[in-house]
Parts: structure tokens; C-alpha cells; sequence
């Protein structure tokens, strides 16, 4: 019986590091497997792929693009699984969080920039929030299990913002259901025109101020789950409800404010595409990234600095994939989608398959204190 | 009076047309939470199954070929979340997340790589797909009131999985109550440590738990891909293994009442197909958006009221870990 790990008497980045670094290996080599089998050099796959992402300055911004949506819906998986829940309706608390952000950008013509930034930057949190809290509520009072409404809620949001922007805000006189431009005021600034300002020259990308916000937003999350009061108790329910009720701490209040900063974070991801890079409303722009903040969430072990070089992965995926399919038409954007499930799969669901291996391996091989815990 | 019946029978026919993958799935999910093992991957498998099916059937022209491609991958599915659930401990809903991920994009993946069809297969035709049974004299019948009708287009003319899936409900019933192995099953979803007590194997128990729901699951997905459908299409199972999910719980983990609840969610699907574009008096046109999410919104209705209080089996979802 492997299940149950030693006691870990061997170091920090033994558990934090090789581990998962192994775990992603793992999946990485499954699906050079597939590549292989579908016809194509995985090496040059790989050396591709790394070039589209990293090759030059532009790439580089796209990469960080893809990035920041990825640390946005990052942070809200990992929020709600500090709280025990499995919240995979990012994908729609994204969407409706990019709403209220087009509908601030709709609104607010001709007010000051500032202004009218912070005010959606506030829309996305508050829808995304309010998207996340239907089912955080049905969760905590009624027992619904959040897993099957928050998916039920993907399906709804997609079907009231296709219907928004078929019917409603659509722009008059155009066939493409999307909404009018915004005014300039209520755009994000790009990267390259901000870095251009200080004397840097990058090429132009979708990389935009989103990216600041998402790592304060990483920073913010760091402060709340390990230095606040809420932060402990959002840990305390997801680790034990019942001890928590025995502590006065009520588990219901904390699944329903876990759901509102999931659903607001993940909402976020509409700062990032609506006034960051669309300038406008337009149909289906999370295009997965809420399913990519399981993976990342759980690549990075749920903590800020994690779910930072998890994203960067997928930033680098994302961007790398789309450049590769353009060199190997057969491998395309669902490449990129089987390695996330990958991902998941040996990051998440099989972690406590090579971890006692590893470390018995490393006491094996390095001997010394630990020699207690692997007699076992 | 006579073209509301007429309406009545078309909406029966759809039902059972929609739910026949709907039972399948929502069985399959019985299987594997009553012996204690969360599944939200029914979803996967019934498009990993869609997907093998169609692969298999359109290279092979032979749709049974198809089926047990279906059946056989639906099956290799589930055994990677024993493996990671059963064996390892792993967590459960995490594992079934990463399985529908991992399959919704490798099929499409494989697709474009075999057939360079934008990740769809080839239509199936002929002999690579079901086709529906015409059962003895109704088209002779057919023109007979009110009964002519009924055997004629809710009786007869289903394709065989849509049998398969309605008799697999009282099957199901029988393993569950009336068989050693059902006795077991229901055991170790509620109790494994006594379970384990008796001398049985938990961890075997759930494995063949997981068989049959990748068999079930295999099956519905092969319906999906070359039944109802001509081929595999991407994310063709739109949410269904969820809302399999969620009549699983609708029916409280039973066979029979979850059937209906199954029965419930394709007739709110087969009646929003009727009111696309329909004047409704007083209300007017539905958009065609709300009325698609219909089931959807049902679906989180049921879940969080008109259940009454839903009791899943105990150990649902808990990794049995022997003592050491």
C-alpha cells in the first residue's frame, strides 16, 4: 500500500518542487506520445513551440497575455479549493464578468479614462461575483452541489450573452453579433505604448495593463489567505467544517464570500480581453481560460507564486500552440487542451502516485535524517 | 383535438429519442456512486465513446465494430479514474474534470490528424451506423386513430439503444436490490469498512463498479456518434453527462426514479426544439437562447429545491484507505 506518503522528513523543494516538476514531466511525455502518434516530431513540436512563445519581444507580450487571463482564473480555482470547493464555473463567471465590463464601456462614453477604468474593473468583479454567488448560495443553504450548477451556469451565461448580443446590444447596421467599439477613453492601455512611453521598445502585442493588475490581484490573494482572519477561516472550512463550527466559524458565510472572490477574480478575465484587447463586447472570448485555471490552480498548488509560473506555462502553451499550428497544421489549439487535461490528471488526480517514490528515492540516495520515516 | 394529440405523440417520440443517452449515462453514474466512486466524467466517456465509435465505424464500415470500440475506450476511461481514484486515492472530482478536458481535446486532435476533416470523422453511412427498427406492421397500422399513431411513432421505429436503454433500467434494478453482487455494491458505497470486515475486496468492488459504468457510458456514446447522429462532432455531448448527473441525484441514486427524472429533462428538451419560434398568446416569441437553456436552468432548479433532501451514498466520494 503506497497511498499513504511517509512522513516527509525530506526537504521542502523535494515535495514542492520535484514533485511537481516530475508530475508535469509525466504529462509533458504523454503528450509527446501523442504527437508522436498523430505523425509529427515532438522535438520540433516542442522547439517550435517554445520559439512562438519566446522568440521575440511580440511573442513575449502575447505570452503574458495569455498569462494573465491564466492567473485571473487561477487564483479563482485556487480560492474556492482553499474552501473545499471545486469551482469550475470560471469559464462563465468570466464571461459575465467580460458584461459588465462591456456594458461600463458602453455607458461611460466620454468620461475621464481613469474613471471609467476603475469603474470596470469594479463591473468585472461585481458580475463575475454575482455569477459565482447563485451557486455558492445553493451550495451552502441548500446542498446543491456546486460542481453541477456552477457548469449549469457556464451553459446559462453563454446562452443570455449570446442573446444580449443577437438582440440587444448588437451594433445597429452590422450582421457579426458583437457590440459597437468602445470610446479610446475606455481602453486599456497597451504594454508596448506604455513601456514606448518610458524609452522601451517592445513589438506590438495584446499585452496590456491587465497584466499589472493581475499580479497585484496575485499579491492581494497571498494577503488574504494566509494573513487574514477571513483567509483562515475560508482555510479552516476547507480543511474540516465540522471543526470549524466548533470554532464559531460558520461554513455556509465562508463557501458564499470563497464563491464571491472566486467569481470576481475570475471575472476579472473581462478587464483583460474586453478593455484590454477587443474594445468591444464580442461572443465567446473565454475560449477555455476558466477550465485552464483548474490546471493551473493545481500545477501551482493553489499558492499565488504557483498559480504565477503555472500561468506562465499555459501563457507559453497558448501562445507557443497557436505560432506551432501555423508550422504543423494537424497540431492545433486542441493539442494545448489535452496537455491541460493531462495536467490536471497528473498534477491533481494521481499526485500521490509518483510522490512516495520520489521521496524514498531521495532518501535512498541521500541518506541521513530521514532514514526513520522510510523504515516504515 | 386532433393536432394536439398528433403533437403529444411527436413530443413522446423526441423524449424517448433524448433520453436514451440520458438513461445510459445517468445508469452508469448509479453504477459507480453507489459503490462509493464520484464520476463527473460521464461526460468524457460519452464523448470519447462518441468519438472511438465514429473513428471505428467509418474506418471498418461495421457499426458493432463501432459499439465495442466505443465501449472498450469508454471502459479504458473509467480505468484510468479507478486507477487514480481507487488506487491512489486521488480525488475524485478532480480526476473526472481532467478526464472530460483530456477527451474533449483529443478527439478532436486524433480526428484532424486520421481524417483532416477539422477534427471531425467522416459521415457514417449504411452499414457503419443503427438504424432504427421498424417493428411488424406499423406502417400497417399507422393510419388507425389515436392507437395507429402510438405504435407507429413511440413503439416502433426507435433505434435499438433506445430499447437498450429502457430495459437496462429494470436490469439495473434487479443487479442493485436482487443480486449478491448489487448487495455489495450498495455495501461499499455505504459502509466499505464493513465491507472490508466480511473479506471482500473494496477496492475490486469499485473497480467492477467502474467497468459496468464505462460499458453504459460506452454504449450511450456510441449512440450519440453513429445512432442518432452521422459521425463525431466536437463537444457533441453538449453538457449531457452533467445533466445525467444531476437526474441521478433528481432520482435520489434509484433506478426507476431516475429514469423519469431522464425522461423530465429530454422532454423539456424535446418541447423547447417545438417552441423555437413559436407565438406563444400573451408572451409572444421565446428568444431561441432561453428556450435552449431551458434544461439547463431546470436542472439547477431541481437541484436546489424540489429534490427534498438528496442523500447520496455515504462514502460517495470518499477514498476507502485500509487501516495500517
Amino acid at each position: 500500500m503506497i497511498a499513504l506518503a511517509p512522513p516527509t522528513q525530506v526537504p521542502r523543494w523535494v515535495t514542492h518542487v520535484l514533485v511537481p516538476v516530475t508530475n508535469l514531466l509525466v504529462a509533458f511525455v504523454i503528450a509527446g506520445i501523442i504527437i508522436a502518434a498523430i505523425g509529427e516530431d515532438p522535438f520540433k513540436a516542442m522547439k517550435l513551440l517554445v520559439l512562438g512563445a519566446f522568440g521575440a519581444s511580440d511573442l513575449i507580450g502575447f505570452t503574458l497575455y495569455y498569462t494573465t487571463n491564466f492567473i485571473f482564473t487561477g487564483l479563482a480555482v485556487a480560492i474556492a479549493f482553499h474552501c473545499g470547493l471545486f469551482n469550475i464555473g470560471g469559464e462563465g463567471q468570466a464571461y459575465v464578468g467580460g458584461l459588465g465590463v462591456g456594458l461600463v464601456g458602453l455607458a461611460f462614453s466620454g468620461w475621464p479614462a481613469p474613471i471609467v477604468i476603475l469603474i470596470a474593473i469594479a463591473a468585472s468583479m461585481a458580475f463575475g461575483a454575482a455569477w459565482a454567488f447563485i451557486p455558492g448560495y445553493l451550495q451552502a443553504k441548500r446542498g446543491s452541489h456546486v460542481v453541477i450548477t456552477t457548469i449549469m451556469f457556464n451553459f446559462l451565461a453563454a446562452a443570455m450573452i449570446t442573446y444580449l448580443l443577437v438582440e440587444v446590444l448588437i451594433q445597429p447596421g452590422q450582421q457579426a453579433p458583437q457590440s459597437r467599439e468602445f470610446d479610446a477613453n475606455a481602453w486599456l492601455p497597451f504594454m508596448h505604448d506604455v513601456l514606448r512611453g518610458i524609452g522601451i521598445n517592445m513589438g506590438q502585442s495584446s499585452l496590456n495593463l491587465s497584466f499589472v493588475i493581475a499580479l497585484i490581484a496575485a499579491f492581494l490573494v497571498w494577503v488574504f489567505i494566509w494573513h487574514t482572519r477571513w483567509g483562515y477561516e475560508i482555510r479552516t472550512v476547507g480543511a474540516n467544517q465540522a471543526a470549524a463550527v466548533y470554532a464559531g466559524i460558520s461554513p455556509s458565510r465562508n463557501i458564499i464570500l470563497a464563491m464571491l472572490i472566486s467569481g470576481g477574480l475570475a471575472g476579472m478575465v473581462g478587464i483583460n480581453e474586453i478593455i484590454g484587447v477587443h474594445h468591444r463586447l464580442i461572443l465567446d472570448f473565454p475560449a477555455g481560460f476558466g477550465f485552464v485555471g483548474i490546471a493551473v490552480a493545481l500545477m501551482g498548488r493553489n499558492h499565488p507564486l504557483g498559480i504565477f509560473f503555472a500561468a506562465l506555462l499555459f501563457g507559453m502553451l497558448y501562445q507557443g500552440g497557436s505560432e506551432l499550428s501555423f508550422d504543423i497544421p494537424t497540431i492545433t489549439r486542441d493539442l494545448v487542451v489535452v496537455i491541460q487535461g493531462l495536467v490536471i490528471l497528473f498534477s491533481g488526480a494521481m499526485e500521490h502516485v509518483f510522490r512516495p517514490h520520489i521521496i524514498a528515492a531521495y532518501i535512498r540516495i541521500v541518506g541521513g535524517r530521514a532514514v526513520g520515516a522510510a523504515a516504515e | 383535438m386532433e393536432e394536439f394529440f398528433t403533437m403529444i405523440v411527436l413530443i413522446a417520440d423526441a423524449t424517448l429519442r433524448v433520453s436514451t443517452p440520458l438513461i445510459l449515462a445517468a445508469l452508469a453514474g448509479l453504477y459507480a456512486e453507489r459503490s462509493g466512486v464520484v464520476d463527473i466524467a460521464l461526460e468524457g466517456k460519452l464523448l470519447g465513446a462518441a468519438f472511438a465509435a465514429a473513428t471505428v465505424a467509418a474506418v471498418t464500415h461495421s457499426a458493432w465494430l463501432g459499439l465495442a470500440a466505443g465501449i472498450t475506450f469508454a471502459v479504458a476511461l473509467a480505468m484510468i479514474h479507478a486507477y487514480a481514484c481507487v488506487t491512489h486515492k486521488g480525488d475524485q472530482v478532480v480526476s473526472g474534470m481532467a478526464i472530460n478536458i483530456l477527451v474533449a481535446g483529443l478527439g478532436p486532435t486524433l480526428a484532424l490528424a486520421w481524417f483532416r476533416q477539422g477534427g471531425q470523422t467522416p459521415r457514417v453511412e449504411g452499414g457503419a451506423r443503427f438504424h432504427p427498427w421498424s417493428w411488424p406492421g406499423a406502417e400497417a397500422v399507422a393510419d388507425i386513430p389515436v392507437i395507429g399513431p402510438i405504435y407507429f411513432e413511440i413503439i416502433s421505429g426507435h433505434n435499438m439503444f433506445v430499447y437498450i436503454a429502457v430495459l437496462c433500467v429494470p436490469l439495473t434494478a434487479w443487479v442493485i436490490y436482487k443480486t449478491r453482487f448489487g448487495l455489495r455494491l450498495r455495501a461499499v458505497g455505504e459502509s466499505p469498512e464493513a465491507v472490508d470486515t466480511a473479506g471482500i475486496s473494496v477496492d475490486w468492488m469499485r473497480y467492477q463498479a467502474l467497468i459496468v459504468t464505462g460499458i453504459l457510458c460506452g454504449i450511450g456514446g456510441t449512440y450519440l456518434s453513429i445512432a442518432q447522429n452521422a459521425g463525431f462532432l466536437r463537444n457533441m455531448s453538449a453538457g449531457q453527462g452533467f445533466i445525467a448527473l444531476a437526474a441521478l441525484i433528481f432520482g435520489k441514486w434509484r433506478p426507476w426514479p431516475t429514469m423519469f427524472a431522464c425522461f423530465l429533462f429530454a422532454f423539456t428538451d424535446a418541447v423547447q426544439t417545438r417552441l423555437q419560434g413559436v407565438d406563444i398568446p400573451g408572451i409572444g416569441i421565446i428568444p431561441v437562447q432561453f428556450i435552449q437553456a431551458l434544461p439547463f436552468a431546470l436542472t439547477v432548479i431541481l437541484l436546489a429545491g424540489f429534490v427534498g433532501k438528496a442523500v447520496a451514498p455515504r462514502a460517495s466520494g470518499i477514498p476507502y484507505i485500509k487501516e495500517r
